[in-house]
């Protein structure tokens, strides 16, 4: 039987200026019906762009060459856009990620799923409702008849993603692409998408899926492809792969995955202190295939000075009935030089307690002191002259820069607060770039000209830069590919070694949380369930709604 | 896949979202009530400030009614009679939003005639003009965009065209139109309101211009709804570029241009003005023009209070427009 798709040597380019920007080279990629392949790979490896020519959607002005290109026998390199249509949602069906924004916000449920259907006039009205229904069953979405007429937004973010797969294979194509199909989930939501997605595996239903998450790859794929620069550096059986691998970018992308096991250790090469521009070309590929065990430095704890302290924390938004208590009661402590995590669904308030620690919100009851000083009474005016001692590193770093700003700039700001300026100012910020390997070219630099890894470099600088006591970081690894969060970790875990300075860490990734804290505090609907040292937490966990976070995170089996 | 399970695994959020399903309609409901209010309070300052405006002006009150008629004790004790002149400022003010809620708006002493049968005798003809300048505006607006939008040199045309027909006076398109149009080919007549003919040049002089405004928002907007991801995902179901286009990025797209379309439609009101005089048209223009220049109180009056009146409807319309188009913003109370 022949393979269903089955390409040989292709090559996509996009034109930039006059010379062809080659994103993806020479690849080879055969799919047989029934099985479940995997592109791995960090972002601008050319894993969603080889996924996009397969549906003909690699975008305006990309050129695509290939000595085979047959998808289920057919010659598809002479495909007309009418052909390609043809086989869009019938032949095979595309999921990409966050439903949020890939589905229609402005349209009910019924509707996308009609249009997904695309009868073309041949059913009725009531055999698209009962089809409808049938699929949204199928994709395990409970009361289907309820959720038809709702828009995306009032779906929650796990229905939406059936909602999304439902669309995809709504005319039942031989092959489903899912492109990061749980990126932007939460861990118990991604557990349920990647069930589904099993389900369908056993069901003999061919998939393709594309991602960075070697760990959501080793649940679903039986044959993986490591991508890197538009290459494949390496190919075979997931187990083997990711048991075995022969090639040193396997094993770096499979060394920088955060866990209990990296405890202590670097996730990723050291950037060194001269970086080259272009973060893809930057791990430099290093001899050893096997894994390095570099320490990270020690950090020294001092039990006795409490420089967090949080105490009955309440929080109500809202009023009336419609009021809601996003912070009920919280109390924690973090001392001197020690990572504390607080870790949560979406929803949980851990945002929230954030924004009070910060003193950008006014608790409703309960109190914070940084330091064994009052910090939460304060009136605003009272607590400025001490906000640089307490810096924010945000998920998104570029909507926290001045975008007219240079780099110097954007770090310099800081140093207003410590009243730092002229030479002594501009001697502070090269010291603190350097300490996130960014040299001192990145200092007339503008934010949109720098990769994602960079910016939250940045950000990393600006926090360090005016010697906080307190460190605050709001998921500030969960918008980054496995590979460039790895290098974050690191030179966060070295920074707060080095100056000793406290971190509160928010994340809803469990791994990212056990490889960086000491301590770990689990928070559910406003309420903190469980807390203590994040070794026991995690290995013995009293509570079960930390087992049911635990056991939702994908492992590399 | 086993349903039963991931009901149980569903149930907490469905509580809560079954809630605010419900809830929804209730809110789209009060919010629309609460446009209404407040374009009923828009309407009741537009009368007050009328009423005040005839009280400061200089002058006495009742040569200001009067206007260039002559005066004699007959008519000023009319007017006198008919304003209750003579009873308490507090007492006028409501008899006078009395009247005005009753559709009456006095009468003309210049025309010798009651100032609410002679506008609504002019106002059909206005709307006639301002609603077909609006289909035209709307219909040019949408085909442009959808045309054009995301391709190089028909969007590089269409938006010169535009820039041209936004710069151009709406007049001066008027005589182009009657040139070519009727001196020239004959094909539509010059001056009147008789049959549908005469109404096509000037909803075309006045609505084009309008049009190319309304068309540069849209367009900006489909490019923009067409860079969205959604926009990849109903591709991936086959679906062709104009459904694309028209049953997702345009709903998208009208989202700005909506907003815009409201605030232009004053516009489009007082460009009726000039378009009447310009095709020798009946209409509200006309009577504006020469109970300013006949300094026709009652009349000006009167049609202060209708353009506001208007103005309220359309912009609660365009609101209530906004509210249907985007169910995001009927959730949030």
């Amino acid at each position: 039987m022949t393979a269903l798709i089955n390409i040989r040597n292709l090559t996509i380019g996009f034109p930039k200026g006059h010379e062809a920007n080659v994103v993806v080279r020479g690849l080879d990629l055969t799919i047989h019906r029934g099985e479940s392949v995997a592109l791995v790979g960090e972002s601008g490896s050319g894993k969603s762009v080889t996924a996009r020519s397969l549906v003909g959607l690699t975008g305006q002005g990309a050129s695509v060459t290939a000595d085979v290109f047959d998808i289920d026998g057919e010659n598809a390199l002479n495909f007309h856009e009418r052909k390609w249509r043809q086989l869009r949602g019938s032949k095979i069906g595309f999921v990409l990620q966050d439903a949020l924004v890939s589905l229609d916000p402005l349209r009910r449920i019924s509707q996308q799923v009609s249009d997904a259907l695309g009868n073309g006039g041949l059913f009725s009205r009531r055999d698209i409702h009962d089809e409808s229904l049938t699929l949204l069953n199928s994709v395990g979405i409970p009361n289907p008849v309820q959720r038809l007429p709702q828009y995306p937004h009032q779906l929650s973010g796990g229905l939406r993603q059936r909602a999304l797969i439902a669309t995809a294979i709504a005319r039942e194509p031989a092959l489903v692409i899912a492109d990061e199909p749980t990126t932007a989930l939460d861990a118990t939501v991604q557990k349920q998408i990647l069930d589904l997605l099993a389900e369908r595996k056993r069901a003999g239903n061919t998939l393709l899926l594309i991602s960075h998450d070697l760990a959501i790859v080793s649940r679903l794929a039986d044959r993986v492809l490591v991508m890197r620069n538009g290459e494949v550096v390496e190919e075979g059986p997931t187990a083997e792969i990711l048991s075995a691998p022969s090639h040193p970018y396997t094993r770096q992308l499979l060394d920088a995955i955060p866990s209990a096991t990296s405890r202590g250790y670097r996730l990723a090469p050291d950037l060194g202190s001269v970086v080259s521009s272009s973060p893809a070309e930057n791990p430099a590929v290093i001899g050893q295939v096997e894994r390095l065990k570099v320490l990270l430095p020690a950090k020294s704890i001092d039990p006795k000075r409490k420089m967090l302290r949080v105490e009955h924390l309440s929080k109500h938004y809202g009023s009336g009935a419609a009021a809601s208590l996003v912070v009920n009661d919280v109390s924690f402590d973090l001392s001197a030089g020690e990572a504390l995590g607080i870790v949560g669904e979406s929803g949980s308030g851990k945002t929230t307690v954030a924004r009070i620690v910060l003193g950008l919100v006014k608790p409703d009851a309960g109190k914070v002191s940084i330091d064994g000083q009052p910090w939460s009474e304060l009136s605003e005016g009272q607590r400025r002259a001490h906000r640089a001692g307490v810096q924010l590193i945000a998920q998104d770093a570029l909507s926290s820069f001045d975008p007219r700003y240079t780099v110097e700039r954007i770090v310099g700001e800081s140093l207003d607060s410590v009243a730092v300026f002229g030479a002594e100012r501009r001697r502070r910020v090269l010291e603190v770039l350097d300490s996130v390997r960014l040299g001192p070219a990145y200092l007339n630099r503008h934010p949109r000209d720098l990769s994602g890894g960079q910016r939250q470099r940045v950000a990393i600088a600006r926090a360090f830069a005016p010697r906080p006591k307190l460190l605050v970081a709001d998921e500030p690894v969960s918008a980054l590919d496995v590979s460039i969060q790895a290098q974050v970790l690191d030179l966060l875990a070295e920074l707060q070694a080095a100056s000793g300075t406290s971190l509160l860490f928010i994340s809803h990734d469990l791994g990212v949380v056990h490889h960086l804290t000491d301590r770990v505090v689990v928070m559910k609907e406003g309420r903190i369930v469980e807390t203590g040292n994040v070794d026991s937490v995690f290995s013995a966990p009293r509570h079960s709604y930390t087992q049911s976070l635990l056991e939702a995170i994908p492992s590399i089996a | 896949m086993d349903v039963e399970n991931v009901t149980a695994l569903h149930q907490a959020p469905i509580a809560s979202l079954q809630g605010r399903f419900s809830s929804i309609r209730t809110t789209l409901l009060s919010q629309i009530l609460g446009r209404i209010g407040s374009g009923i309070i828009v309407l009741w300052a537009a009368i007050t400030l009328s009423f005040i405006s005839l009280h400061v002006a200089p002058g006495d009150i009742v040569s200001l009614l009067i206007g260039e008629q002559i005066r004699t004790p007959a008519i000023e004790a009319a007017i006198r009679a008919e304003w209750g002149l003579d009873e308490p400022l507090i007492k006028q003010y409501l008899s006078y939003l009395w009247r005005v809620l009753h559709g009456d708006f006095g009468r003309s002493y210049v025309l010798q005639t009651d100032v609410a049968t002679l506008v609504l005798s002019q106002i059909w003809p206005t709307l006639k003009l301002t609603g077909a300048a609006l289909v035209v505006a709307v219909v040019f607006a949408v085909v442009s965009a959808v045309a054009t939008a995301g391709l190089r040199w028909p969007r590089r045309i269409a938006g010169g065209m535009e820039l041209v027909l936004v710069s151009t006076p709406s007049f001066w398109l008027g005589i182009v139109l009657l040139f070519v149009f009727s001196f020239t080919l004959k094909l539509f007549p010059v001056a009147g309101d008789r049959n549908f003919a005469a109404l096509v040049l000037p909803a075309l002089s006045l609505g084009l211009s309008l049009g190319a405004v309304i068309g540069q928002v849209l367009r900006e907007g489909l490019e923009r709804a067409l860079e969205e991801p959604f926009a990849l995902t109903v591709r991936s179901w086959g679906a062709n570029a104009l459904t694309l286009r028209l049953r997702h990025g345009l709903r998208h797209a009208a989202l700005p241009a909506v907003t815009l379309t409201g605030w232009l439609i004053g516009n489009l009101l007082s460009g009726a003005v000039i378009t009447e005089q310009v095709f020798g048209r009946p209409g509200l223009g006309k009577i504006t023009v020469d109970a300013v220049l006949g300094k026709d109180l009652p009349v000006v009056l009167a049609v202060a209070i209708l353009s506001a009146f208007i103005y309220v409807v359309l912009s609660t319309l365009v609101d209530t427009l906004y509210l249907l188009l985007d169910p995001r913003l009927r959730a949030r109370t």
